[in-house]
């Protein structure tokens, strides 16, 4: 947890609009979401909005997006505030995140940190031009390539404090730098010593189909034994199997089928409750009723499904059939 | 060792092209109709026959997972949401799913939804893999323009899949605070029950899987339930990517059989523990919130579920963080604290409260300004948080410092003795009760 709070108000910008082109992505975003859930699009539409207000989030890019969600300004203020990613004050143009979680803390970016100290202050402090600005951030998940940062979009992974100061140089001179690994590795492989993933049959194409020869076998088998046991019970009587198969083996559902107030009052004991036989009547309430017009083969309901009430023509549109036996056992 | 043709993530080190026609030589995308056309039911006993578990942390079977979702539509869509919030300490293993191999995610999504009866998908990804997020929408992109996916596509299974992006929260990797963030809401996780199986994203049957879990998907039935549990040892079955980090001479990630034991995945993929064997401290064996286990007893064990929990700590990611020597445990642990501290998401009283106390307390043992009986306070103090919020961070924020306790009580009553044998201008303080 940590206090977040909008910058205060002579930072703040009068007005904030999306850009015609950042309109239409985020219509493209909305779609993604069902009819009515367009508050999912929230964190999608604040990145947005940060990335169009310069890496940070006026109070009027907050309303903004509420507005165009449907939403009230208190939740989206309260997204901006929970997640940190949202940058309520401004940053510097090259917003450092530094990564200080365990396995880069053990690898050095305490004397990153140092380094960052000296070059561009204290956290949260934009340098006088403007052009950096740093914060420690939680695990990256980067940890391979310890010690890292995220600059902006990139990450610059295997830091160390020489290439670190570099890094900040060639920004600062707007000189072009290679973001990923520093130390030459292509991503999160062991560094000059790969073991794994050698093999060249992985790569061309020979894995393609191979698998096919175990369902080969295996149809052909099925089918061997399928023809052995129809000429074994063609000439074997019934009988002859020494253990049947229970019939009611993982079907939980019967057993308290079998105490149920229904069950009972067939059996001849007197109903629970004698002055409400309605509910006991009524087809989509009453389980065992409903189990006995279930064919053979098919597994009775699980008691945690038990929400499916009528289990009757499955094929139709489900929410018009449901929607009608609910009103009908209702009135 | 684990053989290259029994590798699943065969472009890990994104040596190769990521693109869907590489990942079709790589063998992605092959037969997903052929594997569709069995059935659902044949989907889900094949995991089943796996044993795969969760790659997510928990260690939940995959199979039964799916199992759970409800086998009729009772007229709600039913959802597929892929959890890329990958945000546990130590661990970068489905960054590199999804920025080398995304087609096998991909592929998986559609296997999983289709054994679900899902019509679309979201992956949840982290808000800071934004080249991770560009990458797998490229990838998304392609599968859509071979009409792989979609609402019209070759496998006769209608089915969407979103990316949606998350924007800094870790708490987001749980599996129900990461439905209220995809809903538009702080990552605040839910009560359960109801479960997410049967009220989950948008008020319906949802089932929540982590990347590696889906992505293996595919190879799992291709190569059937049988192979992946051939590898590694009982109940704890298959492949599993190991994100080793910290201080090895050449920290890498690395897809390797269950239950390898660690001095053999060191060995051969990370050129040893830096200084030698001999140098080795401890290791925290899955991500920051299992507890740590020292060198003597993790240097022999085979890395599974089973054995770790067995020495009171936990497979979790399989985010292996070494520690050597030359580390200061305390503070390690301390920063670990500081992490939880930072990562609650302030729902839960004792967690809220908890992490910060637990924080502050084990910051002042770090540099030995304590009292000898606060140990056993802050001990009590972590079992107070543990198993008393609504989701695990607590528990995940008291396992650190249960472990570090365990092993290394010594270490700060050391502290404390040099502190105190010290003169010092302010007294030391000590924790309210």
């Amino acid at each position: 947890m940590a206090n977040r709070r909008l910058a205060p108000a002579d930072v703040q910008p009068a007005s904030f609009a999306f850009t015609a082109e950042n309109e239409n992505w985020a219509e493209g975003q909305i779609a993604k979401y069902p009819p009515g859930r367009q508050a999912s699009a929230v964190i999608p539409l604040l990145w947005k909005a940060q990335e169009q207000a310069g890496g940070w989030l006026p109070q009027k890019a907050i309303e903004a997006v509420a507005d165009k969600l449907g939403m009230p300004y208190i939740r989206v203020l309260e997204v901006a505030t929970f997640y940190t990613m949202f940058n309520l004050e401004p940053v510097g143009r090259y917003h450092i995140q530094l990564c200080g979680t365990v396995p880069c803390h053990n690898c050095g970016a305490l004397d990153l940190k140092e380094v960052l100290r000296r070059r561009i202050g204290e956290q949260n402090h934009v340098t006088a031009d403007g052009t950096f600005s740093w914060i420690e951030v939680e695990c990256l998940g980067a940890c391979c390539n310890a010690p890292m940062a995220q600059i902006n979009f990139d990450y610059y992974e295997d830091l160390t404090p020489e290439i670190l100061e570099k890094i900040l140089d060639d920004l600062a001179a707007g000189r072009p730098v290679k973001p990923g690994s520093q130390q030459g590795r292509r991503s999160s492989e062991p560094k000059d010593d790969v073991k794994a993933l050698t093999d060249p049959a992985l790569f061309d194409g020979s894995v393609i189909g191979a698998w096919r020869k175990r369902f080969e076998e295996e149809a052909i088998k099925e089918l061997e034994t399928r023809t052995a046991s129809e000429a074994a019970a063609a000439t074997a009587s019934a009988p002859s199997q020494p253990k049947p198969a229970k019939p009611d083996a993982g079907r939980a559902i019967e057993s308290e089928a079998a105490n149920t107030p229904a069950k009972r009052a067939k059996e001849g004991e007197t109903p629970v409750k004698p002055d409400d036989p309605k509910g006991a009547a009524d087809p989509g309430k009453a389980f065992v009723a409903s189990n006995k017009e279930r064919p053979e083969s098919q597994p009775a309901p699980q008691s945690d499904k038990s929400y499916t009430m009528t289990p009757s023509k499955p094929e139709e549109g489900r929410t018009a059939a449901d929607a009608k036996t609910g009103r009908g056992s209702d009135g | 060792m684990l053989q290259d043709k029994d590798r699943i993530f065969t472009n890990l080190y994104g040596f190769h092209s990521p693109g869907l026609e590489a990942a079709r030589m790589r063998g992605a995308w092959d037969g997903t109709k052929f594997l569709l056309e069995k059935g659902r039911d044949w989907i889900i006993d094949e995991m089943k026959k796996s044993g795969l578990r969760g790659r997510g942390g928990a260690g939940f079977p995959t199979g039964l997972k799916w199992s759970f979702m409800p086998k009729q539509s009772d007229g709600r869509p039913h959802y597929l949401v892929v959890n890329a919030d990958e945000s546990e300490p130590g661990t970068c293993k489905d960054r590199e799913i999804m920025r080398h191999d995304p087609h096998l995610l991909i592929e998986g999504c559609l296997l999983a939804s289709f054994a679900m009866g899902a019509n679309a998908c979201y992956i949840y990804i982290r808000g800071e893999y934004i080249r991770e997020r560009e990458a797998l929408q490229r990838a998304i992109d392609e599968a859509y323009e071979a009409r792989l996916i979609g609402k019209d596509n070759i496998h006769g299974w209608p089915f969407d899949l979103y990316v949606h992006h998350g924007a800094g929260a870790y708490i987001c990797g749980e599996e129900t605070a990461l439905l209220e963030s995809l809903e538009g809401k702080k990552g605040m996780p839910r009560l359960k029950p109801p479960f997410p199986a049967n009220m989950g994203l948008y008020g319906c049957p949802t089932t929540v899987n982590n990347v590696e879990s889906i992505a293996v998907a595919g190879t799992i039935l291709r190569r059937g339930g049988a192979w992946f549990a051939s590898l590694g040892r009982p109940n704890n079955t298959g492949t599993k990517l190991f994100c080793i980090s910290g201080h090895v001479n050449r920290p890498c990630n690395v897809e390797e059989e269950m239950g390898i034991p660690f001095r053999e995945l060191i060995e051969r993929h990370c050129g040893g523990v830096r200084g030698g064997w001999d140098n080795l401290l401890a290791v925290i064996p899955g991500g920051s919130s299992v507890p740590l286990v020292p060198a003597e007893q993790i240097i022999d064990a085979p890395m599974d579920f089973d054995t770790l929990r067995n020495l009171k700590s936990g497979l979790g990611t399989a985010a292996v963080i070494v520690l050597d020597k030359s580390t200061d445990i305390v503070r390690s642990i301390a920063r670990i604290s500081y992490f939880y501290k930072h990562e609650s998401c302030g729902q839960c009283t004792p967690c809220r409260e908890g992490t910060g106390w637990m924080w502050r307390v084990l910051s002042r043992m770090a540099e030995g300004r304590a009292q000898k009986r606060e140990i056993d306070m802050l001990l009590e103090v972590t079992t107070q948080v543990e198993g008393h919020t609504i989701c695990a961070l607590g528990d995940a924020a008291a396992w650190p410092i249960q472990g570090l306790i365990r092993h290394f009580r010594h270490e700060i009553e050391r502290r404390i003795d040099d502190y105190a044998a010290n003169p010092h201008p302010e007294p030391v303080l000590l924790a309210a009760e």
